[in-house]
């Protein structure tokens, strides 16, 4: 994570916990003139301790506590987690709690990547783009609300499976919803596909060739716009997946565009599936009952989060508390590829370059920094600023969202 | 389990010492166990010639004894290979793997900050995930080690 530096480059830090920050974040830049020579990314301001923590306390507390990693991957934590318990425990979870916790899961990704469309268009300056997706983003919001009784961290899952059933009234609201939220989508796949300007301020940007994000380890979304062809939904199946038709999204664009693209095309395919769920839910009880005290055992469970696989390895002592329990959020694994990202590029870029692997700086911790050589001092730069810098930068080129903001907010 | 039982079958004939060392845990999850001496060699032949082109995370874990370090590979993103070695508890280190997997890195500095393993091979600067300032020698993922806030003796 560490690049040399040459005299005459300008180092600029951005973060640590800066207002404007939406999570705390250090990024060091070394920059000459308007480029970034390379990356220095310093993490850590929001480690919590969360896997001592899970030592200490019983399974059941650790649901909680490891459902809330994060607001948005709330429950992809929460079922890797439960999952690799289960797998201990040699629990056979009814059909009907899978089929539930997929339902959950796939909602959790539509809201997620709306909300990420939504911050996109923020950095970039396409201001209407945020408003849209995030008053479609209410639906699902909403929806979850219902079925689960919270917008996050929903408490769903159980040891041995989950906590609350889907009622036919629910999941006749939840088709109604698929319906909207899919005609929504198919505008945003549409502006995605034709409007020019977005395309061309979101294309050449935060490239990396497949071969580089294979060997930095590139996963979600992020990879799968530079060819990389794995979704752990597919490749190594888990909770209902396995009973479900469902395409995984590649693209070769390698950049910005093209992790666009396939966020958006996942929306439908997330949708394809909850119908598919709601159609073919088994009968049956939602949960059984576990042991207090799991027995001796280990299990490596994974799941593919919004932001990509999440892995989580849990080792059991035969007590009721785990002997160690380790988490490695998607983001974790994307922080390397941003530092490649950003490296030979331009500042104005910095902000869309790493919204766009959609950092969870809840679940990894990890911050950036940036110094300025050329006047050899140590300079704070919020990020919004550099936000804002980067959309003056891109008027000044004649990609400008003003125009688009005006037309899309008459309509 | 075809996949399962070939890489087992493959692993068991080429390294002796790994004749009863390899598990199938379950589809597509196999837990190898080699000795720390022989993990170059071991890790080398799973990632060039196996296909074990993921490196997912690696855990490390105090297991009073000594230490645990399993790095969890993965092949098409499909099969995981669960592979532990164990360092004893005093000077312990690892060979760092991020010539085969530069986002290694911030996987050993975890081992390195949390647990005080040496990583052999790798410059660490600063501190990750513990903040600068975090005082030398306390290593809190030990098992000696508790957080005095929770009103437990800091060893």
């Amino acid at each position: 994570m560490h690049d040399s530096h040459n005299a005459g480059d300008v180092q600029v830090p951005i973060g640590p916990q800066h207002p404007s920050l939406k999570e705390p974040e250090s990024f060091l830049l070394t920059l000459r003139g308007e480029k970034i020579t390379s990356v220095d990314v310093i993490l850590g301001y929001n480690h919590r301790g969360i896997e001592k923590a899970c030592e200490e306390r019983t399974y059941v507390q650790d649901l909680y506590l490891i459902e809330r990693i994060c607001g948005i991957c709330s429950h992809s934590h929460s079922t890797a987690f439960v999952q690799a318990v289960e797998e201990i425990a040699g629990l056979d979870i009814p059909k009907r709690a899978k089929y539930i916790r997929t339902l959950v899961a796939e909602l959790e990704r539509v809201h997620s990547h709306l909300l990420w469309l939504g911050v996109a268009g923020h950095e970039v300056g396409f201001d209407t783009l945020l408003m849209y997706t995030w008053r479609d983003r209410e639906i699902v919001m909403d929806l979850l609300a219902t079925l689960t009784g919270n917008r996050v961290n929903y408490g769903i899952n159980t040891i041995g499976g989950v906590r609350r059933d889907v009622t036919p009234e629910q999941a006749e609201e939840a088709l109604k919803a698929m319906e909207k939220l899919e005609e929504s989508t198919n505008y945003f796949i549409e502006l995605a596909s034709k409007e020019i300007t977005l395309i061309k301020r979101l294309s050449g940007v935060g490239v990396v060739s497949n071969e580089d994000a294979v060997k930095l380890g590139a996963v979600g979304p992020t990879g799968r716009a530079s060819g990389i062809q794995r979704d752990v939904r597919r490749d190594d199946p888990y909770a209902a997946y396995g009973e479900l038709d469902f395409d995984v999204i590649v693209d070769n664009h390698n950049d910005v565009y093209g992790r666009t693209l396939v966020r958006v095309k996942e929306l439908k395919e997330s949708f394809k599936m909850i119908r598919q769920i709601l159609k073919n839910m088994p009968d049956g009880p939602i949960a059984v009952k576990a042991p207090r005290k799991i027995p001796a055992g280990e299990a490596v469970s994974r799941y593919e989060a919004p932001r990509g696989e999440d892995m989580h390895y849990v080792r059991a002592n035969g007590t009721d508390k785990p002997d160690r329990v380790k988490v490695r959020p998607p983001t974790l694994a994307n922080i390397q590829v941003v530092a490649h990202m950003l490296k030979d590029r331009y500042l104005a870029d910095m902000p869309i370059v790493i919204a766009a692997i959609d950092p969870c700086f809840s679940c990894t911790d990890r911050m950036i920094s940036i110094n300025n050589l050329d006047t050899k001092k140590k300079e704070t730069v919020i990020w919004n600023k550099i936000r804002l810098m980067g959309i003056e930068h891109y008027k000044k080129q004649g990609i400008d969202f003003t125009e688009l903001n005006k037309k899309f907010f008459m309509v | 389990m075809a996949g399962e039982d070939k890489i087992k079958q493959e692993l068991t004939e080429r390294f002796g010492y790994l004749k009863d060392a390899v598990t199938i845990q379950r589809e597509r999850r196999i837990i190898v166990e080699s000795p720390a001496a022989n993990f170059a060699e071991v890790f080398d032949y799973l990632v060039n010639k196996m296909g074990f082109s993921g490196l997912s995370a690696i855990t490390g874990m105090d297991e009073v004894t000594g230490f645990a370090v399993i790095y969890h590979l993965t092949r098409e993103g499909s099969i995981v290979l669960n592979l532990r070695i164990r360092v004893p508890r005093e000077n312990p280190s690892i060979k760092t793997v991020t010539q085969y997997f530069p986002a290694a890195d911030a996987y050993e500095r975890e081992l390195a900050d949390l647990l005080g393993i040496k990583i052999d091979g790798l410059t660490i600067n600063h501190h990750y995930p513990l903040p600068d300032g975090w005082p030398e020698g306390q290593y809190p993922l030990r098992k000696d080690w508790h957080n005095s806030a929770s009103g437990e003796q800091k060893d």
